[in-house]
């Protein structure tokens, strides 16, 4: 492999407790609790067991709905990600603790103030995923209510940090920080040496900038195909150098699946299998509703598609979720067009437009493939979502681990304590003299 | 009245006494030498919390302010966050964070609760802030209500976080395989929550506005978090800041006040301070005294332990419990759990928690029905 831009690279792990996703499988006798502590814990612990940098949580504000009844086929209901973090801090001593936040519905003296004393508690572990939420859909959990326009959604993300960063080096002062939609003066009241590492996962070309400007990793969606991590990759490694920073300053961990098997074919079929469950008929109907913007629960997942177009109107009226693109009523004919061409029923339709995720093979196709991703400069590792928990990680740190090590391309240790010695990160940019020091 | 007294203890950061964190050397609960993972902040944690726990304590309080406190150490790990992370490290203690209901998101800290209930299993309790935060509507960039208006909003606040506990009924996750359905979505419910007051709402127009009016605000629900183990966290309020009804426990500070609160439990708070091995109380509060003057708002004890078994041993009957504030956490916790609890579980006045118990078990108040439940 003479041709790696990065041949010393290792592979970094982290693993995504995702809870809201029709990627989870709950209907599997081995799927437990997903809200007992019990189950976090032992995620967390394999995780560490497995020598990963983080453990990821999750956030959302608002419980999600379709057609105005809320969605009810996807796990629901998760912990508040911090004080959940805090527990687990407890009774892990090395990985990394990041915990998704909104910049919107925070106040930032309070939230700075909690990710400070999660960091504080669990000895510089602490990460802060940063999201922005601009609708007044959500914001009806919340005192200020829908109060940011969409076009101030970074300008909000660009100014919460500045104060949570500046509020994280005052300790012993009192703190302004002025801006057009953040406005606070505080006396801190932890104190830190160190700040909490800074997730962002935007896509758009904003969510990039500002990935380039503010934040340590970004948790990006291109964790599949290799051409298409590398582009992603080189552009925010471009976006990051013009904003003043080495192309390294940010970390780039996709997430994604890993389906781990003894031979390539075998790890093909259970992707297959991975895939009927986490499609289910009912999911397999939702799903349908949200391109046609109505509820088709009524339909036979195994009967022909519904022959009208969709209702362009009520598109949109799906909430918490993440569909966003095509004009729907082209993507319905292109449906359409491919069950009729092909015999499919709605079920077997939506099945076959789910593109496969993520990385599937043997314990060594698998280990190869990543060595070249990272090698190759396509990421610098990968997020994990496993479909089962509390035991989806057991194959990954007990066979995929492993294998990495032998491939030298994996840490045998934990060589420091702190989740940014673990990624290998420089101080917080607010911390250096001079902005490149690479 | 309950015919065990229960024992509460605040163990917030070097004592109760604004000079607590002056005097030194704080060797009892010290940073053993360093290994990996443990701070100074979590080692002290970890082992005041166990030494509670281990000599029977019922609950654990942990104060708490956004900002600093004038005369108080200004270093102060959130409450709630410093509640979870004990959390795991217990079976048996009840775990109390004092969150104020002036300065946070009602959402955010009934999903913290909730959280902190289920990490805990069932030991959680929230502890009610009270009093005007100076310096939070600056920190806040919105006016923070006050006097009557603060009042109001308190109630409107400890209502609406109950409402969004009991948003979920207990069995609404059903994981029906047969029709691929997670959860009963009858079985979750909008709380649809109005707070009164009528100030203009919390907005960035809001930055103009006088200070101490209260915001009004709405919630919507369901809570983001399922039902806890408990149902409803042990709500702690002191009498007269939060309606009784709303409350599961009325703090008092004299026994006068100790009738009439219209809570189900009434504890009293004994401010404490212990001769120790090497000094009599007195002399150790008067040293206290002259480096930051302190009058708590609270029965006063200073003495030796035996009399301390005395007050506690008297106040069966009178009170369901009492929430001692150790002067100097170092100091006074190691004589109360060697020389007082001791003597109080001999002599069967004060409850053992069990393993297993929740709070509300231990304390034996009901696990509370969900106020949207259908009923059968």
């Amino acid at each position: 492999m003479s041709d790696d831009r990065y041949p010393n690279a290792h592979v970094h792990l982290g693993v995504f407790f995702q809870g809201v996703n029709h990627s989870t499988i709950w209907t599997d006798p081995a799927s437990g609790s997903q809200i007992d502590f019990e189950t976090f814990r032992q995620v967390a612990q394999t995780a560490e067991r497995g020598l990963f940098d983080a453990f990821f949580l999750g956030e959302g504000l608002r419980l999600r709905e379709q057609n105005g009844l809320l969605h009810d086929l996807d796990v629901v209901g998760r912990p508040d990600a911090i004080t959940q973090l805090a527990a687990l801090a407890a009774v892990t001593t090395h990985i990394g603790l990041a915990a998704t936040q909104n910049v919107t519905y925070n106040d930032p003296a309070d939230l700075a103030r909690r990710l400070a004393s999660l960091h504080a508690l669990s000895g510089g572990r602490a990460a802060w995923n940063i999201v922005t939420t601009d609708n007044a859909w959500t914001g009806e959990n919340f005192r200020r209510g829908g109060w940011l326009d969409h076009s101030q959604r970074y300008e909000r993300a660009g100014e919460f940090v500045e104060a949570a960063q500046a509020i994280w080096d005052g300790f012993g002062r009192s703190v302004s920080y002025t801006g057009s939609t953040v406005d606070l003066t505080v006396s801190p009241t932890v104190a830190l040496s160190d700040h909490p590492v800074l997730f962002q996962a935007g896509d758009s070309p904003d969510g990039r900038d500002f990935a380039a400007r503010h934040a340590e990793v970004i948790f990006s969606a291109h964790g599949t195909d290799y051409d298409d991590a590398l582009a992603f990759a080189d552009d925010v490694r471009a976006r990051t150098v013009r904003a003043g920073r080495p192309e390294d300053d940010l970390k780039i961990l996709p997430g994604t699946q890993f389906i781990l098997a003894a031979t390539d074919a075998e790890a093909r079929e259970k992707a297959r299998w991975v895939k009927e469950q986490q499609v289910t008929p009912a999911t397999a109907l939702s799903l349908l509703g949200q391109v046609w913007g109505e509820d088709l629960s009524s339909y036979d997942p195994d009967g022909p598609l519904p022959a009208h177009d969709p209702r362009i109107e009520l598109v949109g009226e799906t909430r918490g979720s993440a569909r966003h693109g095509a004009d729907p009523r082209a993507l319905a004919r292109a449906w359409r067009e491919r069950a009729e061409a092909e015999n499919l029923s709605i079920r077997q339709l939506v099945l076959a437009q789910d593109r496969q995720r993520g990385f599937v093979g043997s314990v060594d196709s698998v280990a190869d493939e990543l060595v070249r991703w990272v090698r190759g400069g396509a990421s610098h590792g990968f997020n994990i979502t496993p479909w089962l928990v509390p035991t989806g990680l057991d194959d990954v740190v007990d066979h995929l681990v492993p294998a990495l090590q032998e491939r030298g391309a994996y840490r045998d240790a934990y060589a420091s304590t702190s989740l940014r010695e673990h990624l290998g990160l420089r101080a917080p940019v607010p911390h250096r003299g001079a902005l490149v020091d690479a | 009245m309950t015919s065990v007294l229960h024992i509460a203890l605040e163990v917030d950061g070097a004592g109760q006494h604004p000079a607590a964190h002056l005097v030194d050397p704080h060797t009892t609960f010290a940073t053993p030498a360093a290994r990996p993972g443990v701070t100074p902040d979590a080692h002290r944690l970890r082992a005041v919390v166990a030494a509670a726990e281990n000599a029977g304590v019922t609950f654990v309080t942990f104060d708490d302010s956004l900002v600093p406190v004038a005369g108080r150490d200004p270093h102060r790990v959130d409450a709630v966050t410093r509640a979870a992370f004990a959390a795991p490290l217990t079976s048996r203690i009840g775990l109390v964070p004092l969150v104020h209901p002036a300065v946070t998101e009602p959402f955010h800290l009934a999903s913290q609760l909730a959280a902190l209930d289920h990490a805990s299993t069932g030991r959680s309790g929230w502890l009610v802030g009270a009093g005007a935060v100076p310096g939070a509507r600056a920190a806040l960039d919105r006016p923070v209500a006050d006097g009557q208006d603060l009042a109001d909003e308190t109630a409107d606040v400890v209502t609406v976080v109950r409402d969004l506990w009991d948003s979920w009924d207990d069995d609404a996750v059903i994981r029906d395989t047969a029709t691929g359905r997670y959860i009963d979505r009858d079985r979750l419910h909008y709380v649809d929550f109005v707070s009164g007051g009528d100030g203009p709402a919390a907005s960035p127009a809001l930055r103009t506005a006088p200070d101490g009016r209260r915001a009004p605000f709405t919630v919507k629900g369901p809570l983001i978090v399922p039902r806890g183990p408990q149902g409803q966290s042990v709500v702690v309020g002191r009498a007269g800041a939060v309606p009784g009804e709303l409350l599961d426990i009325a703090l008092v500070s004299s026994l006068r006040q100790a009738q009439g609160t219209g809570a189900p439990l009434v504890f009293v708070d004994v401010a404490v301070t212990l001769d120790t091995d090497g000094s009599a109380a007195a002399e150790r509060l008067s040293a206290l005294d002259r480096t930051a003057a302190h009058a708590p708002d609270a029965l006063v004890y200073a003495g030796p332990a035996r009399g301390l078994v005395e007050l506690l041993t008297s106040l069966r009957g009178v009170v369901d419990g009492v929430r001692i504030l150790p002067s100097v956490i170092d100091d006074d916790v190691p004589v109360l759990v060697r020389d007082v609890l001791p003597a109080l579980r001999v002599a069967r006045a004060a409850p053992t928690p069990r393993p297993g118990a929740t709070l509300r078990d231990t304390l034996g108040l009901p696990r509370p029905t969900s106020r949207f439940a259908a009923t059968a």
